[in-house]
């Protein structure tokens, strides 16, 4: 301790506050900075919704329509389909939809086949384990994945199936059904994705 | 005045004028002699030590022919791709010039394996070379996120897949996570933001750490001095009159002529690849990279380079069970044997909470969060290596049965992750994936008690010529 001797106690006290009056400066530099990286403006401008024509869309077909960047896909379940999905709910995680109900599944939409109405499906393709696109593994039968299968869709990434109501299997890396977007139907015929008449 | 003491530069002919000028303005001599000609490195060194030198040379390499792709690339998600294929097909010599990169991203990684398995192999991370590994470490971290921003850049489908799955590693993170990504993305999809961004990061910041990094791996190692395949110090036995050590001979010019044969054998192979095989047979550049990104549609099969499928199928191989049965059990087992084996109950108590803290994460928090852990922790777990290790000898030469045998498993756990990770996901394949995850990890969690326990031979007082 026999060092503090002569020290100028007045000088140190202010090389401590001006020190830290820079590093607060150069911690508040840095924020600038940070917020750059955040989506700009325009990014988020470019979140509007976009309509989709399912008039053409023949039973067990289904289309994609891009939307926000990712693709929305739109399938046109048959009955045998919509039979399916009710023989999957014991293989699936979520039956009901109920995680994380507001991001994934809208009101509307928690039902048995996740849609408004049950013969259309639309979901973000995009798998909620790492965000790759699944693929169609739309017909019923032995899978390489799967010994029974009533169809839905399969994740070439890390191996997760989803059925065709979009509902995650039990102990596959995905943790979630596939997301089901805010849309409502402007005709019989026309979709709009992105946007749906609140509290309806 | 420092200059007039110093002593004219000799022995270089008709520059001891240019060169005395300057080293009286420039510690020129100085730094010649401390990491060249005084440099006193074992004269013991093997094959195993040129990977260290060759590591540079491909750095320097990738920096070189990095800068001329930059004169023609254009960082734009309208542009890059065909900007690519411009440098291929119409650039006068662009398509040596990005094969020679493509192809060097694989060979550094080559190198820097190697080098690193001569660590493992030597004890080079043991006392008092931690700081030294530490900067080695860190060189690879960077080393990584290089690779995995320039993959991006020929905004290919691989490109873009692979780096929708690594930014959305981040959105696993609980709370955070999901704002993270969109933060790293700088859009709510991988976009052209995301490659402006990665393009940036890619060509000046991590390079300039990766520079700074490689400075301080040299500066540490000339101050505490190469290991050697004996892992003996070379410094215990020095010449009573001119205190240089016994063992140990100039690095210049014995091992700048023996890194420079070296940097001639890797030439060679290094032009093999990059004239007659540049893609690597898919590995080092893939297929599905040759098609230009598609936000809409995944690739039927998409798996990142070979550097990184080891850790990519440790990811994969965390399932719901996979934390059920393998890691749940493991922490108890593992804490278990940490409490019987420490003494004092302030660590026993911190490692009872920290094993609780666990078991409680596997209840809440989904298998993805877990494999992304595992993830990360298999590569981090190599900074511990130097406190891991409680060998009382360092190199393989002179340790015993279970460290080899550990060893030999590890590596070939380390190959068939690295394969798996290639291939496509079966039942099979994910068992074996989990497997080899349990080996990896025992590899280092168990090495404090069988590096302890093992019956090592003593290590001779020098170095020996096998």
């Amino acid at each position: 301790m026999k060092d503090d001797a002569g020290m100028n106690r007045g000088r140190r006290t202010l090389v401590i506050a001006s020190a830290c009056a820079g590093g607060a400066a150069a911690v508040a530099t840095a924020v600038p900075f940070a917020a750059s990286m955040l989506p700009s403006d325009r990014a988020q401008a470019l979140g509007a919704p976009v309509e989709a024509d399912i008039s053409q869309l023949a039973p067990g077909e289904k289309m994609t329509v891009e939307w926000r960047g990712q693709p929305v896909w739109i399938l046109h379940r048959t009955p045998e389909m919509l039979e399916g999905i009710k023989k999957d709910d014991d293989k699936v995680a979520d039956p009901k939809s109920e995680r994380k109900k507001d991001e994934l599944t809208p009101a509307y939409a928690r039902n048995e086949y996740r849609s408004i109405k049950p013969e259309y499906l639309v979901v973000v393709g995009i798998c909620t384990h790492l965000g790759c696109s699944p693929q169609d593994r739309l017909k019923a039968g032995p899978e390489p994945f799967a010994s029974e299968w009533e169809g839905g869709f399969y994740c070439p990434c890390h191996g997760s199936l989803f059925d065709l109501a979009g509902r995650v299997y039990k102990n596959k890396p995905a943790p979630d059904n596939l997301r089901v977007p805010p849309y409502t139907y402007l005709s019989q015929g026309t979709i709009l994705i992105g946007e749906d008449k609140k509290g309806a | 005045m420092a200059a007039a003491e110093k002593q004219p530069v000799t022995g270089a002919g008709p520059f001891n004028g240019l060169l005395t000028w300057i080293d009286q303005r420039f510690p020129l001599m100085e730094n010649w002699r401390t990491h060249l000609t005084e440099y006193y490195a074992p004269k013991n060194f093997n094959f195993w030590y040129y990977f260290g030198s060759l590591a540079l040379f491909v750095l320097v390499l990738q920096i070189v022919t990095g800068i001329f792709l930059t004169m023609n690339y254009k960082p734009d998600a309208a542009q890059a791709f065909a900007s690519v294929e411009y440098i291929m097909r119409e650039v006068p010599w662009g398509w040596w010039i990005r094969y020679m990169h493509s192809t060097g991203a694989s060979f550094f990684f080559i190198c820097v394996y190697l080098h690193m398995f001569r660590g493992l192999l030597y004890g080079s991370y043991r006392k008092p070379r931690e700081l030294l590994w530490i900067f080695g470490m860190l060189i690879f971290l960077c080393l990584m996120a290089e690779a995995f921003f320039g993959y991006l850049l020929p905004w290919g489908q691989m490109s873009y897949w692979g780096a929708q799955v690594i930014v959305n590693l981040f959105g696993a993170i609980p709370l955070i996570g999901p704002d993270l990504a969109i933060w790293i993305r700088g859009d709510f999809v991988v976009s052209d933001a995301t490659l402006n961004r990665f393009f940036a990061f890619h060509v000046i910041a991590v390079p300039l750490v990766l520079l700074a990094l490689v400075v301080a791996h040299l500066l540490a190692l000339h101050e505490v001095g190469s290991n050697n395949p004996d892992g003996v110090e070379i410094k215990n036995a020095k010449d009573p009159k001119t205190g240089r050590p016994l063992d140990g001979i100039p690095f210049h010019p014995y091992y700048t002529v023996k890194d420079s044969f070296g940097v001639a054998v890797f030439l060679v192979i290094f032009a093999i690849v990059v004239f007659f095989a540049p893609e690597g047979g898919g590995y080092f550049l893939e297929a599905n990279n040759f098609i230009t990104a598609d936000p809409l549609k995944t690739p039927p099969h998409i798996a990142p380079v070979w550097y990184f499928t080891p850790y990519y199928s440790i990811l994969r191989a965390t399932t719901d069970e996979f934390v059920v049965w393998g890691l749940t059990p493991a922490v108890i087992a593992f804490a278990a044997l940490i409490i019987w084996s420490v003494k004092g109950n302030r660590v026993r108590i911190a490692v009872g909470v920290t094993a609780a803290v666990l078991l409680l994460g596997f209840l809440t928090l989904d298998a993805k969060v877990w494999g992304v852990v595992l993830m990360g922790v298999s590569v981090l777990i190599f900074f511990f290596m130097p406190w891991l290790d409680r060998s009382p000898v360092k190199s393989i030469r002179y340790k015993g049965p279970f460290t080899k045998t550990a060893i030999a498993l590890f590596i070939v756990s380390f190959f068939v992750l690295g394969y798996l990770g290639t291939q496509p996901v079966t039942t099979g394949r994910t068992v074996a994936a989990q497997i080899g995850t349990a080996v990896y990890f025992l590899f280092f969690f168990l090495m404090p008690w069988y590096s302890k326990m093992d019956r090592c031979k003593p290590e001779p007082p020098r170095v020996t010529w096998k």
